[in-house]
């Protein structure tokens, strides 16, 4: 879902970054945030909402609304949408609050 | 109703178009129907031919007496809203704003649309520029069938593979 | 805690002209974003703008960001510029509390300027939180930023100028506009932008909204209806559209919580989508040596947004102290620039909301 060619932005190749969702493994490109590398990737459902375990994706992806938080290297609660994506990330799906997948 | 649906009526259409007589010239045409804070047609063109004037807002009139059909406010226009038109014999000249990818390359048949956005015919592509000065807004130049003179606006939109 | 002479928040058109002014005049300036890139909104704009050329009119948004960041360049000893540090608390003494990663620390400025634009306003409709429904600024930081399609289809849901030109900006990127819904009875963006869509094809369909989305995972199709002089929905009129994304573009609200924090007088103006601060006419607001600029003033544009943020900075300069070449002249030439801007029918809001406010215009 990567832009290929744009009358207006130049878009450089970049070099890629491999990371690993849910377990598996997946590439970013350099300047990617974790979401905009899942979103790249067709990954569209990033956490599910605390009481109805609802799909949640992003919304803003200015760090404004916190829809798209995920567990990070263990980590829960980052939102992921101003999150840089750095080699070998862990990215799982958060559930409710964001206690640690059981896994 | 343009209001409702970004649609011009023909009469708006031809309230800004020169007699075809003078059409025979290649001249602008101006589609900037509501008040709005803009001038660049005014300042962009080296012939002077357009006035916004002192009101910001006003509406662009153009003096076709002294446009010479350049095409430089075309590209200039922030909305896009210029095209420069020509009758050649049986045939419409047509200088459009275009931002897209690929570009049509010269000799090319293209779809040509109404302002409905509906295709109307087939024209060809008889020059395209889109160098530093044109920044990206490119100028295709179009020949058209004539009868279609006040309904061409833009070609349909190809975007490769 | 670290004393700066001045500090502008928000580095968007308005906070740039505005650290600009206050450089040029001699005075240093600490300028804080929340983003990785100064820029706000023109970081995402790839189309050209409008105005005259004192605002750089047919130039793109991206490039009208260089020519104001370029400015600041020959002052770098002078300028310091915190990115990726959001100010997240205010206090009555000129004190900010500031977030940068994980550290936290407190700044205080003797003039503070800000200019930290507006958030996107959401729209309730069934499953408005199904992956998919995305604001608009978000389909354009997605796009224009990262160079990622959000989707293959898209519903676009109102037709101010951020609903158009994002239209048009979806094009470019390949992706399919299905169609774009106002529940207005017209379109509320500027025809030009309007036409340019429609006649490649875009159906704008006033008086029609969005009653749910569709979809398990993500967005699979959106349910449109018509909706009658109350804005309500008609029974019976319901379409489904396949789309795989819904953007949202119905307006702004300006971010004015940190202002209030403050103490700063504000008043609900609906022109301006909410709490807008109260300002005198040198863009100061109720708390002496604060200013305010741009879209958290009142929702409009980066062309006024631009010269709004040369008064705060103008004013704000002379009240450290500093002499400002023409000041007189020059804000009298701005406020001029200012009217003439507002002077047609986009700016009838604008002048309804400033008259409420008090602000002569
Ligand atoms: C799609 C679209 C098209 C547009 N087209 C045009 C056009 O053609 N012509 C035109 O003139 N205008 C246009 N505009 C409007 C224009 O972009 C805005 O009016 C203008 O950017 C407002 O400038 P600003 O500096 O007030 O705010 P912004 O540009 O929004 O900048 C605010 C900055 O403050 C930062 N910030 C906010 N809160 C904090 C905090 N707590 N801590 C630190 N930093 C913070 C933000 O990160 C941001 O960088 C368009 C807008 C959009 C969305
Ligand atoms: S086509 Fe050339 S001469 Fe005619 S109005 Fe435009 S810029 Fe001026
Ligand atoms: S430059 Fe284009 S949009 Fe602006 S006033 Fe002239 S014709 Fe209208
Ligand atoms: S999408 Fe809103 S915080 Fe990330």
């Amino acid at each position: 879902m990567r832009i290929k060619e744009h009358p207006i932005l130049e878009l450089a190749e970049k070099p890629p970054i491999p990371f690993y969702f849910n377990g598996k493994k997946l590439y970013g490109i350099e300047g990617d945030t974790i979401a905009s590398a899942l979103h790249a990737n067709g990954v569209k459902k990033l956490s599910e909402s605390i009481h109805l375990k609802r799909p949640r994706g992003f919304y803003c992806a200015i760090g404004n609304c916190a829809s798209c938080n995920m567990v990070v290297d263990g980590e829960p609660n980052v939102r992921t949408c101003i999150t840089p994506l750095k080699e070998g990330m862990r990215v799982e799906n958060q559930q409710g609050k964001g206690h640690i997948h059981a896994k | 109703m343009i209001e409702k649906d970004g649609v011009p009526s023909l009469n708006q259409v031809k309230a800004e178009f020169p007699t075809l007589e003078t059409l025979e010239k290649p001249k602008a045409i101006i589609e900037c129907y509501k008040r709005i804070p803009c001038n660049p047609c005014e300042t962009s063109c080296p012939f002077d031919a357009i006035t916004v004037g002192e009101d910001i807002n006003d509406r662009p009139r153009i003096d076709f007496d002294k446009c010479t059909g350049c095409g430089i406010c075309v590209y200039n226009c922030p909305g896009l809203a210029i095209t420069v038109s020509q009758i050649k014999g049986e045939e419409v000249h047509l200088k459009i704003p275009y931002e897209f990818t690929p570009l049509p390359e010269k000799g090319k048949r293209v779809n040509v649309m109404n302002r409905s956005g509906e295709v109307i015919t087939q024209g060809t592509v008889t020059k395209v520029q889109a160098g530093k000065k044109q920044n990206k807004t490119a100028l295709i130049h179009l020949s058209i069938p004539k009868e279609y003179v006040y309904e061409a606006i833009t070609i349909e939109v190809s975007h490769g593979s | 805690m670290q004393n700066k002479e001045a500090i502008v928040i928000g580095g968007g058109p308005a906070g740039l002209t505005a650290a600009f002014e206050l450089l040029q005049a001699g005075a240093s300036v600490c300028l804080i974003d929340r983003n990785e890139r100064l820029g706000g909104q023109l970081t995402k704009q790839t189309h050209m703008f409008f105005g005259s050329e004192k605002q750089y009119a047919s130039h793109r948004g991206i490039d009208i960001l260089e020519i104001l960041t370029n400015a600041l360049g020959k002052y770098g000893n002078k300028l310091e510029i915190l990115t990726q540090t959001t100010v997240v608390g205010m206090y009555r003494d000129k004190v900010l509390a500031c977030v940068k990663g994980d550290k936290f620390f407190k700044l205080k400025g003797e003039k503070i300027v800000f200019a930290t634009g507006a958030s996107e306003k959401a729209l309730p409709f069934e499953n408005n939180d199904l992956p998919g429904v995305y604001a608009a600024g978000a389909v354009q930081t997605l796009m224009n930023e990262y160079g990622i399609k959000p989707g293959e289809k898209v519903l676009m849901v109102g037709s101010g100028n951020i609903g158009l030109i994002v239209s048009y900006q979806l094009m470019q990127a390949g992706v399919e506009v299905v169609g774009l819904v106002e529940a207005a009875d017209r379109i509320g963006g500027y025809l030009v932008h309007a036409s340019k869509i429609k006649r490649l094809g875009v159906d704008i369909l006033t008086k029609t909204s969005v009653k749910r989305a569709i979809g398990k995972e993500s967005v699979e199709a959106a349910e449109i209806w018509d909706l009658d002089e109350q804005w309500q929905g008609i029974e019976g009129t319901e379409r489904t559209l396949e789309v795989d994304t819904i953007c949202v573009a119905v307006g702004l609200a300006p971010l004015t919580e940190l202002l209030q924090q403050m103490g700063v007088k504000v008043q609900y103006v609906r022109e301006f989508g909410g709490n807008v601060p109260v300002l005198d006419e040198n863009y100061q607001t109720s708390v002496e040596g604060v200013y305010a600029c741009g879209d958290l003033v009142n929702i409009e544009e980066a062309s006024s947004a631009m010269v709004e943020g040369r008064i705060a900075g103008i004013n704000a300069a002379r009240s450290l102290g500093y002499d400002v070449e023409n000041a007189d002249f020059r804000i009298k030439a701005l406020h001029h620039e200012l009217k003439d801007l507002r002077g047609g029918p986009p700016g009838d809001k604008v002048r309804k909301g400033l008259k409420k406010l008090g602000v002569a215009t």
